[in-house]
Order: structure tokens, then C-alpha cells, then sequence
């Protein structure tokens, strides 16, 4: 059985987009030459300099402080509400 | 040096770069995503227990806005987690806006925010609500999210949903009432890369429907006042990626950057970079920079020619850039356990903004108009 012609000639088949897919969902995993880090490695990981967002509180706030003035949002991983600042 | 060629007969130049992308795409994505993070990485746990206690002051473009706010977080059985938080906007003063198109104000916004999360092995679970509330708006969000852990708790995979539904009203209109329904759809990943790097990957797409302006902002058509008209939907997509860097037990530098588009025609991208370092024994100091630039929406104009169905002025979908230089201090106050308190800490923020618009006009002198604002903050954290 002939596989089916990709339907959209301009862009990536399903095949290519399923294996890119696989290869991201691999992708933490040992494979790829990858080696996963131990717990006994992660000492430098625990330290309060490592953390992407330390005080929520503030965070929070400057989020808002620029939410209220940019057009752009999300994907941020702070929460926020509604608000009629703009 | 002929084989190539031979075996590339009969394809097409396009399918040849394809094929070559592809496979390249198949190599390069897990090594890119290994650059990449989410906010958390490494063994599910619960957040830390503490309450923290702040006054927030921003004063620019001839606004003020500040306020306390209060956040409390509490573990209960090593299994959940509750959390309380109460935040207050005291505006004052008049944007841009309001100078060339009513007159200034004072109004409040007071936010309450009431959450839990579940722990289970490496699963995490999380429900908040929200509500915020104004003498013109009032706001309710719910936000979900579960977040589980593999890989030898190397990664962690976040799902998220968020919906809110806000009420518009008028102060000067009693009788008028708008309803705006918001969705939020999140994912990420949070990936440790190695023992001194962690990464995170993000995206998240937002729908919107209903009421999306501002009932008191107009719009200018050939110089003169009209009622801006939005469209009653807006779809927006944001991609973000973080990392985190240790270069020693005393000091870490930050990268960040996203990338967003919306229906509205909205493009915009940030970049941001940050670094954090112990200084004086074990106090913190934090430093950073923010790069934001935006295009306009498509509706967005200074000065419309005609009247079109949908017309705005507001300067947030203007066509402007962003730079913002903060720095943060953090010092210990209680170093060891007194009563219930394990430790207590003072934090003093602040960061320096400078808004650069292209195509919004300052009416009172007809130049691009530009504003500088000064975010701080003070606060209090104390660990139980």
C-alpha cells in the first residue's frame, strides 16, 4: 500500500513532525548522550540563587506592572487575574 | 563528489532543503530543548511555608499607584498546601490617557487570592481563585494546573487552565454593564540540563471573548474623539524560554526571552538578562535587565484617515520598546529559629522603566510620546 502524498506539499509531512515530536519527548532521557543528574549532583540546584521566580509576592507585581502596559502576555508562569488597569 | 548529485536527481531543490531540515530538526530539538526550562525542576515538593508582607509603590506618567499586599503560605500533613493573599492598588493622578480624555481620578483595587495544592509522589496539583474588584470592574479568575515529574526527577511537565470572567461597568453610567469571558491553555517544561544548569520552556494561548476595552478611552478620527470599538475576540499565543546558570555557590546569572503573537496583530518579543550573587556574608543582591519591543495591533491607529469598524488608541497596542534596570537586596534578618519563625528576611526592589512610543502622539506638544516610571517595593518574608 502506497503511503498517502503529503496533502501540503509546502510544509513538513506528519511523519517529519511525529519524529521531531518523538525526538523532543526523548529528549529527557539518557538517550542522545544525555546523562541524567543525580541527586547527589544537584547541591549547586538547591541553592536560592537557582530559583527562576523567589518571591512570589513580587514576582506578582511586576508581572502585573508590565501586563498592564504591554500588549503582550502569558507563558510568564506567574498566576494573574483580571484587572481593568489598562 | 558526483554521488550527491546522482542521488539527488529528480527532486526538487524544496525538497531537498525539507529533508535536510528535517533531519536537522530531529538532532537539533532535543539538544535545543536540553537549553531550555519551567519554574520548577527536581523532586516534587511543596512550596516553602511563609508570609510575606509588602508596600508597593510605581510612580510614572504621571500616575502613582501603590498599596500593601499580604501573601501566606501554610503545609499541612507534607501532602497540601494552602495559601492566602490580599493586594491593594491605590491609583492616583492621570496617564496620557486621562489628560487628553477626561479628567484625573482616584480609585482602588482591592485582589483576594485563595489557593491549594496536593501533593502526591511526584505529582503535583494546584487550584487558585481570584478576585479582584474595582468601582468600575470586577474580576474572577480560577487557574488549575498539575504538574508531574520523570526522569529521575530531572523533568517536570506543567499543564495548566485558567478561566476568568470580568464584569465592565462605568462610573459615570450606572446603567452600563459589559462581560468579558478570558481563557488561559498553558504548558511547560522544566528541565535540569546539568548540576549547574536548569532550563524551562513555556507556551501558553489565551481566548478572550467579549467587552475587551476600555468603556472611557477614544479613539481619533481626523483629529477628532471617537468611542473605540474592539473586536469582541482576541486569540494570543506566547512562547517562552529560561535559563539558569551557576557559576559558583556565591553567584548565578539568568537569561530569558519570549516571543508573542496575537489576532490582533500583535507581535512582540522580550529578552531579559539577570544575575544573583552573595554579597556581605548572606545577603542577596540581584540585578537585571529587560528588553521589550511590540508592534501594533492592526485596528491601532494615532489618527485614522476614516472610520473603520474597529478603532483604538490605546498605547498598549501601540508600536513601542521597553527597557527596564532593576536591582534587588536582600538581607537576612533572623538568621536561626525563634518561636515559630525559622528565619526572617527584608527585601528592597526596584526597577527603572523607560517606555519609548513610535506612532502614539503626546497631544499636549504633537511629539512621539515617551515616559520614564520607578517600580519599588518593600517587603517583609518570614519562614515558619
Amino acid at each position: 500500500m502506497r503511503p498517502s502524498p503529503n496533502p501540503c506539499p509546502g510544509r513538513p509531512s506528519r511523519t517529519a513532525l511525529l519524529c521531531a515530536f518523538s525526538a523532543v519527548l526523548l529528549s529527557g532521557c539518557a538517550s542522545f548522550g544525555y546523562q541524567p543528574v543525580q541527586p547527589y549532583e544537584r547541591e549547586a540546584l538547591a541553592s536560592p540563587l537557582m530559583v527562576f521566580l523567589r518571591d512570589p509576592i513580587s514576582d506578582k507585581h511586576f508581572q502585573h506592572v508590565f501586563e498592564t502596559r504591554e500588549g503582550a502576555r502569558g507563558a510568564t508562569g506567574i498566576d494573574g487575574g483580571g484587572c481593568g488597569c489598562n | 563528489m558526483m554521488k550527491q548529485p546522482l542521488a539527488n536527481a529528480g527532486r526538487s531543490r524544496w525538497q531537498l532543503l525539507r529533508e535536510t531540515l528535517t533531519s536537522r530538526l530531529a538532532i537539533w530539538a532535543p539538544m535545543l530543548l536540553m537549553l531550555v526550562p519551567g519554574q520548577r525542576a527536581g523532586a516534587a515538593t511543596l512550596p516553602d511555608e511563609r508570609g510575606d508582607v509588602l508596600f508597593h509603590i510605581y510612580d510614572g506618567g504621571g500616575q502613582k499607584v501603590l498599596g500593601p499586599a499580604v501573601l501566606i503560605r501554610k503545609n499541612f500533613a507534607e501532602k497540601f498546601s494552602v495559601t492566602a493573599g490580599y493586594y491593594v492598588d491605590e491609583i492616583s493622578g492621570a496617564s496620557i490617557d486621562v489628560i487628553t480624555n477626561a479628567s484625573p481620578y482616584h480609585e482602588e483595587r482591592r485582589e483576594i487570592t485563595a489557593g491549594g495544592e496536593y501533593l502526591y509522589r511526584d505529582t503535583l496539583a494546584r487550584f487558585s481563585y481570584t478576585g479582584s474588584t474595582e468601582n468600575d470592574f470586577k474580576a474572577t479568575t480560577y487557574d488549575f494546573s498539575i504538574s508531574q515529574d520523570f526522569f529521575n526527577n530531572t523533568s517536570t511537565i506543567t499543564l495548566g487552565y485558567t478561566k476568568g470572567n470580568d464584569r465592565i461597568g462605568r462610573v459615570d453610567t450606572p446603567s452600563f454593564s459589559a462581560k468579558a469571558n478570558r481563557a488561559n491553555y498553558s504548558l511547560s517544561l522544566a528541565q535540569v540540563i546539568n548540576p549547574t544548569l536548569l532550563g524551562s520552556l513555556s507556551y501558553e494561548l489565551s481566548a478572550d471573548d467579549g467587552y475587551l476595552q476600555n468603556p472611557y478611552r477614544s479613539a481619533r478620527v481626523l483629529g477628532a474623539a471617537l468611542p473605540e470599538i474592539y473586536p469582541r475576540t482576541h486569540t494570543g499565543q506566547a512562547v517562552a524560554a529560561r535559563l539558569i546558570k551557576s557559576w559558583s555557590p556565591h553567584f548565578s546569572t539568568r537569561l530569558e526571552g519570549r516571543y508573542y503573537f496575537d489576532t490582533w496583530g500583535i507581535k512582540a518579543f522580550n529578552v531579559g538578562v539577570g544575575a544573583s550573587g552573595y554579597i556581605y556574608h548572606d545577603w542577596i543582591l540581584d540585578g537585571n535587565y529587560r528588553f521589550y519591543s511590540q508592534k501594533s495591533a492592526s485596528f491601532y491607529s494615532d489618527n485614522f484617515l476614516r472610520p473603520l469598524n474597529f478603532i483604538a488608541r490605546d498605547k498598549e497596542l501601540a508600536t513601542f520598546t521597553t527597557h527596564t534596570v532593576g536591582a534587588k537586596l536582600t538581607v537576612p534578618l533572623l538568621r536561626e529559629k525563634f518561636g515559630f519563625l525559622s528565619r526572617v528576611n527584608a527585601s528592597f526592589s526596584a526597577e527603572y522603566i523607560l517606555l519609548d512610543y513610535k506612532n502614539f502622539t503626546d497631544l499636549r506638544n504633537g511629539r512621539p510620546y515617551s515616559f520614564n516610571a520607578a517600580v519599588g517595593q518593600l517587603f517583609l518574608t518570614a519562614y515558619y
